[in-house]
């Protein structure tokens, strides 16, 4: 038998601290980050059975879906179930002595944005949170997945987690993308190509030149959305681009230790003759900007397509078309560039990074937003958004028109008091448009940011390539 | 996770079939950030009035039964939602163990999760305990998972199956946290040299 290994088989292998004999492992966990909605439960089992967190240091909370991401927010959270479970973390980090980043400080955000931001998120390692959209940290060729609530409490008691082996999946993007497409556009087209269950049951390992060319920014916003793919992880082998990120984080190693880093983490990428499961190739070049029309992400089209008709599809999906096309209150046939919008959302952890909101302020430069549109941009940290204002970016958005809001999950789904109304329709650069995900009644097309920012200048839905 | 060996006490006749998770504790009780403090809205809607009055009629309600430790139920026990609850809000109440002639399948797993006893038995053998329950606070009925025994407070014995690792997960308190603490020092050994080869981490 072959030894050649793919990465996700060693970074699994590095982190067996126990195998059954049907395969099942005790899978040891390098980082644990814990929000507010999903943590609450698990603190109280630990307090309850009388234990602690067995490795404080390696966890890391952040207040983020519920938070208020309006400037008032220092006078608190209006509803009260909201208000609990924030206040909740604030107490249970203290108790247990975990890493935290309260609202009040400037390096609060959504999770998966501060992991790597802080240095907590490094090659190599297993990364778990009560979040789905934990994949992002596998732009670093670290293991990263959601887990459930009892899971949450398994790993605060024992750093560890009860995990059988998924299938290998490699995803290669070859040659380089046109100008105006994103690496939201690899990631939607990916699932548009395989479908929302296409993933299920593997780890996928995105390469290819057109990945190695994107920016960490780029490679987070690819594996923040694997999951929606299906996949258990996304994962992307670490290089130069990704050492340079992490050097000089506020946690990643320094001196000697950094040295020694470096040089495992050179050994994390798939050998020559690695076997997967199952291969898919999309040249680069065959990637337009797209945009979603339905409500589910593999919903997908180039922006200059026309509405799909239910019988372009088969089995369950005709069905499901029919509703999804009445929800969203669009017809077939119809010019997806003739949808009108009436809210633009720039933010959530897929797109609320720096490099986002720099895309997006180019495009609307000098520019004001359609009348009567409502713009949103939420940074994804208070660091980032800290950065944009230096960086003169928050101004471009302030003069177009848009909001410029604090840090946190907010209009991505809706849990806060960001919210659109029933039929309000949003160009988002979040990752999920679900029926009610931003709202009841809501409407959701998925896109990159500069596509956000030139539906947000049309007042419709726009190819961000006439805009160059 | 408590442990479960012996058990001698009060038994709540429940013969409704399909008792539903929506029953054992309905859906506006599950925003909560607890899991403990469940108890005091099990069975709500059948338990109290809109009012929030007791309903006398309700077996939980009656004297008898208000320290019952064991609920004798219809068929289907448990069906509905995955969530956990259901188990959390009766052992919040102190229900302990549960007699039945069958279960949903999630609640039945949910169960042995949180230290509660699900018991399978004939429909026969679960008419005559329903009778027997009846009598309340003058029928104990005892259960004894070691030996895999159930007696009537008339000391009649009724013998139920129970897969080995989940009986000795209850005899030993164990839920899956405590199992995986069952291999502590294997996670130490491990930590160690990982800690040694990967200092950063
Ligand atoms: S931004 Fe959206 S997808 Fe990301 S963690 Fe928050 S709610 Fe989840």
């Amino acid at each position: 038998m072959s030894t050649a290994k793919t990465l996700y088989d060693k970074i699994w292998d590095a982190h067996i601290a126990h195998q059954d004999q049907d395969g099942t492992c005790l899978l040891y966990i390098d980082r644990h980050l814990v929000h507010e909605v999903t943590s609450p439960q698990a603190f109280e089992g630990l307090r309850m059975a009388g234990r602690t967190v067995r490795a404080p240091h390696k966890t890391i909370a952040v207040p983020d879906h519920n938070v208020p991401t309006t400037l008032d927010r220092v006078k608190g959270i209006d509803n009260l179930e909201s208000r609990i479970q924030v206040e909740a973390l604030d107490k249970n980090a203290k108790d247990f002595g975990v890493h935290y980043y309260p609202v009040s400080d400037v390096r609060q955000g959504i999770v998966h944005i501060v992991g790597p931001e802080q240095g907590w998120t490094l090659p190599g390692m297993t990364v778990v949170c009560g979040d789905s959209h934990t994949a992002t940290h596998g732009a670093f060729g670290a293991l990263a997945h959601g887990i459930g609530t009892s899971e949450v409490e398994h790993v605060l008691a024992t750093q560890t987690l009860i995990q059988k082996k998924s299938l290998n999946m490699k995803v290669e993007i070859t040659g380089s993308l046109k100008p105006g497409v994103t690496a939201k556009d690899i990631t939607l087209s990916v699932i548009g190509k395989t479908g929302t269950a296409g993933g299920t049951g593997y780890v996928i390992e995105y390469c290819g030149d057109a990945i190695k060319e994107l920016s960490m920014e780029g490679r987070m916003t690819i594996c923040n959305m694997a999951i929606e793919g299906g996949a258990r992880a996304g994962l992307i082998a670490p290089d130069e681009k990704t050492f340079a990120y992490c050097e000089g984080r506020p946690h990643a190693p320094k001196g000697e230790e950094w040295k020694q880093a470096l040089k495992y983490w050179q050994t994390l990428f798939s050998d020559e003759d690695a076997h997967f499961d199952k291969v898919i190739t999309i040249k680069g070049e065959d990637i337009a900007p797209v945009v979603t029309w339905g409500t589910s992400p593999e919903d997908v089209l180039p922006i200059n397509s026309k509405v799909p008709a239910p019988n372009d599809f088969e089995g369950g999906k005709v069905e499901a078309v029919k509703r999804s096309l009445k929800y969203m209150g669009l017809n077939p046939g119809m010019s997806l560039e003739d949808v009108t919008i009436d809210t633009v959302f720039i933010g959530s952890c897929t797109n609320g990074r720096i490099e986002d909101l720099r895309a997006a302020a180019e495009i609307l430069k000098g520019k004001k937003i359609k009348e009567g549109l409502r713009g949103m941009v939420v940074p994804g940290s208070g660091l980032v958004r800290a950065q944009a204002e230096e960086e003169g970016l928050a101004d471009i958005f302030k003069e177009a028109g848009f909001e410029w809001r604090l840090a946190g999950c907010s209009m991505c789904l809706a849990m806060n008091p960001d919210q659109l109304q029933p039929g309000e329709r949003c160009a988002a650069t979040s990752n999920r448009n679900f029926e009610g995900r931003q709202g009841r009644g809501g409407r959701t097309h998925l896109m990159s940011p500069q596509m956000a920012a030139a539906a947000a200048v049309t007042g419709k839905l726009t190819d961000v390539r006439d805009l160059l | 996770m408590e442990k479960f060996n012996k058990l001698t006490g009060i038994a709540a006749p429940m013969p409704l079939v399909n008792i539903d998770t929506d029953m054992i504790i309905p859906k506006q009780f599950l925003k909560t950030i607890k899991r403990s403090g469940l108890g005091a809205n099990l069975f709500d809607e059948m338990r109290f009035d809109k009012d929030g009055n007791e309903i006398p009629d309700f077996v939980l309600n009656k004297k008898a039964y208000k320290n019952a430790e064991i609920i004798v139920a219809g068929e289907n026990f448990g069906c509905g939602s995955s969530r956990e609850h259901a188990p959390w809000a009766l052992l919040d109440f102190g229900i302990k163990c549960v007699i039945s002639i069958s279960y949903a399948d999630i609640f039945y797993n949910n169960c042995f999760k949180n230290g509660i006893l699900p018991i399978v038995l004939k429909p026969e053998e679960v008419d005559l305990l329903m009778e027997d329950s009846k009598n309340g606070e003058n029928a104990r009925i005892s259960i004894d998972l070691e030996r895999q025994i159930v007696q009537s407070s008339e000391g009649i014995e009724f013998s139920f199956e129970i897969d080995e690792f989940k009986k000795h997960c209850l005899l030993n308190g164990l839920d899956d946290i405590g199992l995986t603490m069952e291999k502590v020092s294997i996670i130490d050994e491990f930590e160690e040299n990982y800690q040694k080869k990967m200092p950063w981490v």
